[in-house]
């Protein structure tokens, strides 16, 4: 079974939604991945988004734009996003990784290998900004024969009828992005996203979760009321980076676990 | 069986398919959140372009505002001092605000009113599609906002001054390579954020689609006008057609309506820079791979990771590192052909056609005079070669002073 279909059922057991901190693979050097990936775990993430880092990344705002500029500068390409996921499952046989990039560096380094080696390195999912249903049929195809779930963006944006489409390639969860922009811009309007959540749960069973403008462990708390998933990106990024390199991993954690905790039910705690 | 013609029709009539598909190439590789406008765009664009009313008030702009047609020229001086084919210019220079690139502008803010959106945005690079942009906002009282690369604004100052003439905002672009790529990305968020009253107008054939359709339906106009304007002076077709190619829209304006033409040789022309093989260039097509960058499958530069690469060429319009979908198609089909000017090349060609023709040329369509000039020696005098002649170069004044000590 998928990592991402067992770790989404055992939180629904435990009635809890998922934590899903981004962070960019190479950010701040390759060297640090692995660590801040586990620094994640210990303070409570439920699965990880690793970005892969592009030159063009249009769908980012500025602070996951610098990281990865950052990461590239240090020589982050996708043979080493995959060398930080096989370094990071020698001690991590469970948590889910989901790799969210661009589809340039796929095409260059060629899909199906690829995916192969994605799946060799123990990679559980794929979110590919620029590759919309209209163009992933073989995509799609191809990551499901290695076992890979594609993960799909809806925006507020999506009509009835698109929300279909979407769902007819889509497996793992679905990626609502909350509102028309960039990573890490804006507000949170809960209200809106809360009634969107419910809007798209009429054409799938499965998981929602909700990104892109999520800061706080407030917003965190309010959007596992309401949603299966929590993906909070940008604001990691900025702590991670203002700790500096020595400090990434410890910064890392530090930001995480108040909202964890926040996120998590008390009679679960207790 | 089916002639070589009949196949090259029946694939100009079935290009792109309804999704922008060119081939393998063009299609629609962006965010989730831009689909529900480009798919809006598309259908208002399909009706549109049938629309009797839109196509008048289209004509009627082209021709009293842009001051359509342009004359095409024979280059009398040009040709002898060449030696070979007679060579012709399209007169593209001579449009209201110096280039082709209004054609484009001009339809797109027309697509702009019927769509009612109130604002639009655009990128650029050496400023001509800044410029064309802020005119027609100005002229439709629309907002404008243009994205350029702070690398860029810094070496096209007049045509940031222009632009703010207009009315339009320049926002510089920080990010990356901070040049003509970086501003489409940037320019693309803006869309992203703002997609419910905002217009992207996108200043050549590549995109997501439906712009690289539309940008070459509306600078379709340069070919058809020129096909009717050699039967009329010479009684024939040309034998050869010569467009720059930067992303491509010059040429492709150019050459559609020619596609159908068999006898019509094609060459588009990239810019090679200080050479091929040194790496600092910006020709997709002849040096490029396949691959996936702002919203379309096309040719474009990358390193062995899959990242983008800077591009060099002494004509900042050229200097990007990607290449129309529909040129790509092109090239595989065989139906166009694509050559590199380097730099050198392209100033020297400059120069001569200031001296030889009384004619300051964009740098940009240097290129394409001076593959010409190669062209046309080993061409036969009773044959005509067709350039565009796609922008003038009082904008270039400063950089060509430049590049030859000249402290203005």
């Amino acid at each position: 079974m998928n990592r991402i279909d067992a770790r989404f059922e055992e939180l629904k057991r435990q009635g809890r939604a998922a934590l899903i901190p981004y962070v960019t693979a190479g950010d701040p050097t390759p060297d640090h991945t692995v660590d801040i990936l586990h620094a994640l775990t210990s303070a409570g993430a439920d699965m990880i988004e690793l970005g892969m880092p592009f030159s063009d990344p249009m769908a980012d705002g500025p602070v996951i734009q610098a990281a990865c500029e950052r990461a590239l500068s240090q020589g982050a390409d996708l043979a080493g996003v995959l060398a930080s996921v096989d370094g990071f499952r020698r001690e991590d046989a469970d948590t889910p990784i989901i790799l969210m990039g661009y589809m340039n560096p796929i095409e260059r380094f060629g899909t199906q290998e690829f995916l192969r080696a994605a799946a060799r390195a123990g990679v559980d999912g794929l979110l590919i900004v620029d590759l919309p249903p209209e163009e992933s049929a073989e995509f799609n195809r191809d990551a499901a024969g290695q076992g890979i779930h594609q993960v799909f963006l809806v925006a507020p944006t999506t009509s009835e009828a698109r929300l279909d489409s979407v769902m007819a390639q889509a497996r793992g969860f679905v990626y609502y992005v909350s509102f028309k922009g960039i990573t890490g811009a804006s507000h949170l309007a809960t209200g809106e996203v809360s009634e969107a959540v419910g809007r798209i749960r009429g054409h799938t069973e499965l998981p929602i979760g909700v990104g892109f403008g999520i800061k706080s462990a407030d917003d965190a708390r309010q959007v596992a009321g309401f949603a299966d998933a929590v993906v909070i990106g940008s604001a990691l990024v900025d702590a991670v980076f203002r700790a500096g390199p020595e400090h990434s991993a410890e910064a890392a954690h530090r930001f995480l676990a108040p909202i964890h905790q926040a996120m998590t039910p008390e009679e679960a705690t207790a | 069986m089916q002639t070589a013609a009949e196949a090259v029709q029946k694939r100009a009539e079935q290009v792109p398919d309804e999704r922008g598909h060119f081939g393998p190439y063009g299609g629609l590789y962006v965010a989730e959140t831009l689909m529900a406008a480009l798919q809006e765009l598309a259908e208002q664009y399909q009706r549109l372009s049938r629309d009797e009313q839109f196509q008048r008030t289209f004509a009627a702009d082209l021709a009293e505002y842009v001051g359509r047609p342009s004359p095409i020229y024979f280059a009398r001086r040009l040709t002898e001092k060449v030696g070979g084919a007679r060579i012709f210019f399209k007169r593209e220079d001579l449009n209201h605000t110096g280039a082709h690139k209004i054609n484009n502008t001009v339809g797109q803010a027309l697509l702009a009113r019927h769509l009612g959106k109130r604002r639009v945005i655009a990128e650029t690079g050496a400023g001509q599609h800044g410029v064309a942009s802020a005119t027609v906002a100005a002229r439709l009282g629309m907002e404008c906002v243009v994205y350029m690369g702070s690398t860029d604004i810094a070496r096209q100052a007049p045509n940031v001054y222009r632009m703010k003439l207009l009315g339009a905002e320049v926002r510089p672009v920080e990010s990356g390579s901070r040049t003509l790529k970086d501003a489409l990305n940037e320019a693309l968020r803006d869309w992203v954020t703002n997609v419910d009253d905002t217009f992207y107008i996108i200043g050549t054939v590549a995109g997501p689609h439906p712009y690289p359709l539309l940008v070459r339906d509306f600078n379709a106009v340069v070919g058809r006008e020129a096909r009717q304007q050699m039967l009329d002076r010479e009684g024939r077709l040309p034998d050869a057609l010569v467009a720059c190619v930067g992303g491509g829209s010059n040429a492709l304006g150019l050459f559609h309506p020619f596609i159908d033409d068999e006898g019509v040789a094609l060459y588009g022309v990239e810019a090679a820079g200080k050479g091929l093989e040194t790496g600092e260039h910006a020709a997709s097509l002849c040096a490029g791979r396949v691959g996936v960058l702002h919203g379309n499958k096309t040719y474009l530069l990358d390193n062995n990771a899959g990242q983008i690469t800077e591009t060099h060429s002494v004509s900042a319009g050229l200097d990007y590192p990607g290449v129309g979908p529909e040129h790509a198609w092109l090239k595989d089909t065989g139906r166009a052909n694509y050559v590199a000017i380097r730099d050198d090349e392209a100033l020297s060609a400059f120069h001569d056609l200031c001296r030889v023709e009384g004619i300051i040329p964009a740098l940009e369509s240097s290129h394409a005079v001076a593959y010409a000039m190669k062209l046309a020696a080993k061409m036969k005098p009773d044959q005509t070669i067709l350039v565009n002649l796609s922008g003038r170069g009082d904008k270039d004044v400063n950089t060509v002073a430049a590049i030859e000590g000249i402290d203005l």
